[in-house]
């Protein structure tokens, strides 16, 4: 039997578990255990997805017994489902976290325990859209995520989160209609929306028909994925929601509309017609997100912002559409769900340690919580791109791949990224001084939890509670470990990488061997890529 | 493939409608202009479906130019559903915005504004920090001499 058959339940133990905790909803301590259990066992699945096409290969399955063109399949390769290994992994360890802080056992900021229901029909949604192989089923998937997180984000119905949630809720339906536009043009163009079917009929589209399509898709999604002009709605609506359901925010819902946009790129509409675009506004994205984030006094925000900038390498890398930066921004991807997310969840301890999320009330974190302050700074160097964690790797991985290609817009953007990456640093040391270094009294306005006396030994117990802490532990430990094992998370990358910039084994396995893979445009299907990308990418 | 020149026309007006209130600072003109929106793209999926009045699909010798294509309807019919939730949803938080601010208006946000107001001069990074040349820190004489302490003052001058 193939392993990959099991795909499906990555989706359907969530929904799953979202209907008994939906049952439980009287008995909390039951609603945990269900949620948890589900998605470690979801996890544990999507590990042994991962194991089973790690060599490569990639596998199609057919759901609802209509084969291919008709029917929806969701596809396992390397990408997808690396992508819904880290996912779980975050997802998992967020839900642990949430738990910990008592959300769904209900405090005044979230009466109700339609935590557990809601967060596992997000995961579903995510698990959805990295798998499926049909782009109306992407929509689906992009929808159930967005309803839960509408949800999520407007938990409790306060004032502000009311406020956050609006600008979210349009803005978020608005790419969808987008989306469900270009969707309905592609069908009218083409007559399929089975992806691997759409890659053979959108190449016997005229040239214009396709520019319009791909700009319209990758509008939708760029909304979804904040990429500059339309990244606005993130740094408002994003810091106002609780800790844990931001940290999951940051780490998987942007990364989904990244994912989007590669097999866009990759698989819809291949070669390099919008490459120039792309990389001005890879470029954009990360200088104006960080300058942004520098302007900010609270965690969160100056969080969201940074967010915002690293969105900017993963295009940068997909835009150079060769294998090795791609790879680079697989691996990027991979990187940055995990450490974002550890950033968040521990913006929410600093907040429930020191009272507040701003910078300017706080201080003197490293002596209260030196533990605190250890979870702090690893992700954080992390992020900015210390040697030698796997931020650092990531970048130079596409730094790499940006002097190799050499075009004179790529090395604007090596230097860019390398810009970007210095004041992120800049960035979190801001926040490392003013609220782990000084001492409390030197703050503008000190928060009273700072200054009161704390009991010596055990005095941080009852402000840090050991389930909030061990999640957030684990997951600075998970980033380290992808330091760790960067050498083969590097190769299935960069192999992920080379073959769905070949397309082949993708259409293969979702419309069987005798499908004709159309050539790509203006590139030799032998891969050389970086002069040949190098001598159309400088000609425009 | 041919369109229905009435429905097109119906579709272009009611996403020009729905732009121009998704424009408007009032929440349920807002919701109004998305409700349009999605059934304007509604009619647009119809359209890529052929003919109107073409019976559906019911048998498998049917010749394939005189049925219509029902994988649209069933695309619609799961929009439907999915903007059913959403202006649900809309609806309720114009509520909740009601009850807690009594206005039907996007408000600003606080912070944006704060942060903007914000003088780009900041006390502690900016302000001239005396050069310490002596090998052994200081000890800090009294409360004024707290930001020179020695474990704050290099990385202040680092990111000053």
């Amino acid at each position: 039997m193939n392993l990959a058959n099991l795909a499906p339940l990555a989706v359907v133990l969530p929904i799953l578990g979202a209907a008994l905790t939906f049952l439980l909803i009287r008995h909390s301590a039951a609603q945990r255990a269900v949620s948890i259990g589900l998605l470690s066992a979801a996890l544990l699945l999507e590990c042994i997805l991962l194991a089973s096409v790690w060599d490569g290969g990639t596998t199609s399955v057919t759901i609802g017994g209509w084969m291919p063109p008709w029917g929806v399949v969701m596809v396992v390769d390397q990408f997808s489902s690396l992508m819904l290994v880290v996912s779980s992994v975050v997802s998992l360890a967020v839900l642990i976290y949430a738990t910990g802080q008592g959300m769904a056992d209900g405090d005044q900021e979230a009466p109700v325990s339609i935590f557990h229901p809601t967060y596992l029909i997000l995961v579903a949604g995510v698990s959805n859209a990295f798998l499926t192989g049909d782009l109306f089923n992407l929509y689906v998937g992009f929808e159930i995520l967005l309803t839960a997180s509408y949800v999520l984000m407007t938990l409790g119905g306060t004032g502000p989160r009311i406020r956050a949630g609006v600008t979210y809720v349009v803005v978020s339906v608005v790419s969808s209609v987008l989306f469900l536009i270009a969707i309905a043009m592609i069908y009218g163009a083409t007559g399929t929306i089975t992806m691997a079917d759409l890659a053979i009929k959108l190449a016997e589209l005229d040239q214009g028909t396709q520019n319009l399509l791909h700009v319209m898709l990758l509008v939708a999604f760029g909304i979804k994925a904040a990429v500059f002009p339309l990244s606005f709605w993130l740094p408002d609506s994003y810091p106002t929601a609780p800790a844990p359901v931001t940290a999951v925010f940051a780490g998987l819902l942007t990364k989904v509309g990244v994912y989007a946009m590669v097999r866009t790129e990759t698989l819809l509409f291949p070669g390099d017609t919008l490459n120039v675009p792309l990389m001005v506004l890879a470029l954009l994205t990360m200088v104006v997100g960080i300058l942004g984030a520098l302007a900010q006094s609270d965690i969160k925000r100056l969080l969201s912002f940074t967010l915002v900038s690293h969105i900017g390498y993963m295009v940068f890398g997909l835009a150079m559409s060769s294998a090795a930066g791609l790879g680079a921004a697989v691996f990027y991807v991979a990187h940055h769900i995990t450490v974002q997310t550890s950033l968040f969840l521990v913006a929410g301890l600093i907040e429930r340690r020191g009272g507040s999320s701003s910078i300017d009330r706080l201080g003197g974190l490293a002596k209260l919580s030196p533990l605190l302050a250890l979870l702090f700074f690893i992700p954080a160097m992390n992020l900015a791109g210390i040697p030698p964690f796997s931020g650092f790797l990531g970048k130079l991985g596409l730094l790499q791949a940006g002097v190799e290609l050499g075009t004179p817009l790529a090395l604007v953007l090596v230097v860019g990224g390398v810009a970007t990456s210095l004041l992120t640093l800049l960035a979190i040391a801001r926040v490392w001084n003013r609220a782990f270094w000084r001492k409390p009294e030197d703050a503008e306005y000190p928060d009273p939890v700072l200054l009161a006396p704390v009991p010596a030994g055990r005095g941080t117990v009852g402000l840090l509670p050991r389930t909030m802490v061990g999640p957030t532990a684990a997951l600075v430990a998970f980033g380290v470990a992808l330091t760790v094992f960067a050498g083969p998370l590097f190769k299935v990358s960069g192999h992920s990488a080379e073959v769905m910039l070949d397309r082949s084994a993708y259409i293969h396995s979702v419309l069987g061997d005798g499908a004709v893979v159309p050539p790509l445009p203006r590139r030799g299907s032998q891969a050389v890529q970086p002069d040949s990308a190098a001598q159309s990418g400088g000609g425009k | 493939m041919s369109v229905n020149l009435t429905l097109l026309i119906v579709m272009g007006v009611l996403y020009a409608c729905g732009i121009y209130l998704i424009l408007e600072r009032s929440l349920t003109r807002v919701l109004l202009g998305l409700m349009l929106l999605a059934n304007a793209t509604n009619l647009l999926i119809l359209s890529t479906g052929g003919y109107a009045g073409l019976a559906p699909f019911f048998n498998k010798d049917t010749d394939p130019g005189a049925y219509n294509d029902p994988l649209p309807q069933a695309l619609i019919l799961t929009s439907i559903v999915i903007s059913f939730a959403v202006t649900a949803f809309m609806l309720g938080i114009i509520y909740r915005t009601w009850v807690l601010a009594r206005q039907d208006e996007i408000q600003d946000d606080m912070e944006d504004r704060r942060v903007a107001k914000t003088p780009s001069f900041d006390a502690e990074d900016d302000a001239v920090v005396p050069l310490e040349t002596s090998e052994f820190a200081l000890t800090p004489a009294g409360p004024e001499a707290t930001t020179d302490s020695p474990a704050t003052d290099p990385t202040e001058r680092g990111t000053a």
